[in-house]
């Protein structure tokens, strides 16, 4: 069964993978194979995702990332908690995060 | 079910990630020894691998190191490891390992003696992102060896090979054309046809460059000896017809007017470049030269960038020659004359090289841009034949 982002726990990037920033987006470079659907492919955050990946450090929980997104951003906290769960159950469904 | 706005996936054949501002360094070049284990005939670069002093002079791994991290804070998305034979390098894994978890995709060009086991785990657990480029030098132990003048290196080529196939390591190969195995060309185009990941016919390097350091003029005169006759050259890069001439034609729809004093029209240190085994950096790889080459021990990739790589490319040719010929001949998109093989061929940047001249003007005849007897700088209506070649395929109607 695929891993689902859970609002208790703390998550952090794998090893496994590198963040370099290229023209404002965050270029996720997967290092081993396995990681990703598809070899070599390469995954970009946007703003709003780079917001949330520069969030998850392993030691705040997904809870706490949504409630200090919600002060820095202006959007509903249904909708931040929507794209925080989204982001993190993609990225868990391809190893690119890992639970603390 | 709403599409999720904060990512997108970018596939492998997007061309290149800066669209908006192109980064200092997109693309880095690094021979990581200029030693090999094979002895080709016509290798324009090879030196032994039991060679001490170059040995010696070679950069340790922790400079290669600090110079993949300055091309990846430049922006650089690519480094291509090649040599010599890289995999010679006993520090290759290290160095390798180092370049990925940097985020780098790496391109390895290898003659595959060296693949083991445990490099193929390697590549297998962390791929290089880029097919390997594997160069074959014969399909027969006999053919082959005759070429790298090496016995055993056709096994241990093939033995490298197989371990790349049987792990399905990405690979692709290519060749040199040579009197040494210039009856193979079908058993290896059908061998090559068979690779799960080649995408294209297998390619062949046939003019051979003359030794790139001007090192050795006994090495040059065997050089020339296996170079073919341009016409003959012709009849192998046309054997699909339809392929070559497409590619001529893109070649030349890059170059429509002839180069005049300008000496750089190619790419060459402009976000890209060339780490040599000692530590220097050169817009080009081919380019040794020492007035082109920048000594890393004086300053960084940014400064060779930033300051003495455009000087380079504001160079004009002064040669009388040059000026007369190449400064006005509308072939440049067929043509390899270029400051790097002008500098291996005549050791001067600015003068024309007789051999790629002839194979140029072959060309042109074979694509009716000249007819017999012109030469090309001498062609006034040069535009109308260029673009009618370009658009519409009838250079001389």
């Amino acid at each position: 069964m695929e891993p689902k982002a859970d609002l208790s726990k703390a998550y952090i990037p794998s090893v496994d993978v590198v963040a370099r920033e290229i023209e404002g987006e965050l270029i996720i470079v997967p290092i081993v194979a396995g990681i990703g659907d598809i070899e070599d492919e390469l995954y970009a955050l946007n703003d709003p995702g780079k917001a949330i990946w520069e969030k998850l450090d392993g030691k705040n929980t997904l809870k706490d990332i949504i409630e200090e997104l919600s002060l820095e951003f202006e959007s509903p906290k249904s909708q931040i908690e929507e794209d925080v769960t989204g982001l993190v159950d993609e990225l868990l469904k391809r190893k690119m995060l890992v639970e603390v | 079910m709403k599409k999720p706005s904060y990512y997108r996936i970018l596939k492998p054949e997007e061309k290149g990630l800066w669209k908006k501002r192109a980064p200092l360094l997109t693309y880095l070049d690094m021979e990581l020894t200029e030693r090999c284990n094979n002895d080709c005939i016509h290798c324009y670069i090879n030196l032994p691998a039991n060679d001490k002093n170059a040995k010696a002079k070679e950069l340790p791994p922790e400079k290669i190191k600090a110079i993949l991290e300055e091309a990846v804070s430049l922006g650089c998305l690519k480094v291509r490891f090649t040599g010599g034979e890289p995999l010679l390098r006993e520090d290759f894994e290290e160095l390798y390992i180092f370049a990925r978890k940097l985020g780098l995709k790496v391109i390895i060009f290898t003659n595959a003696t060296l693949i083991s086991p445990r490099l193929t785990e390697i590549f297998s657990r962390i791929p290089p992102h880029e097919k390997i480029e594997v160069t074959v030098y014969g399909m027969k132990k006999r053919s082959y060896e005759k070429t790298t003048r090496v016995p055993g290196s056709f096994e241990a080529a093939w033995r490298g090979i197989r371990l790349l196939q049987e792990k399905k390591v990405p690979f692709v190969a290519k060749g040199a054309l040579l009197p040494t195995n210039k009856d193979e060309i079908k058993e290896v185009e059908s061998w090559a046809s068979g690779i799960p990941w080649m995408d294209h016919s297998f390619p062949y390097s046939q003019f051979f460059n003359f030794r790139c350091r001007r090192d050795s003029d006994k090495k040059n005169r065997l050089i020339k000896s296996l170079r073919l006759p341009p016409e003959e050259g012709l009849k192998i890069l046309t054997r699909n017809e339809s392929e070559f001439i497409m590619e001529m034609k893109e070649f030349c729809s890059k170059f429509m007017s002839p180069a005049g004093r300008k000496l750089f029209s190619c790419g060459a240190g402009n976000g890209r470049g060339c780490v040599d085994a000692y530590g220097y950096f050169s817009p080009c790889i081919l380019l040794k030269s020492p007035e082109t080459n920048y000594c890393l021990d004086k300053g960084s990739l940014k400064d060779a960038l930033t300051v003495f790589f455009p000087k380079i490319r504001e160079m004009r040719a002064k040669n009388r020659d040059y000026l007369a010929r190449c400064a006005r001949c509308f072939l440049r998109g067929l043509c390899s004359q270029c400051p790097a093989r002008s500098w291996m061929e005549n050791g001067e940047l600015d003068t024309p090289a007789e051999y790629l001249c002839q194979i140029a003007h072959a060309k042109a005849r074979y694509l009716n841009l000249l007819m017999t007897g012109e030469k090309a700088w001498e062609v006034k209506g040069w535009k109308e034949r260029l673009h009618n070649f370009v658009y519409t395929g009838s250079p001389l109607s």
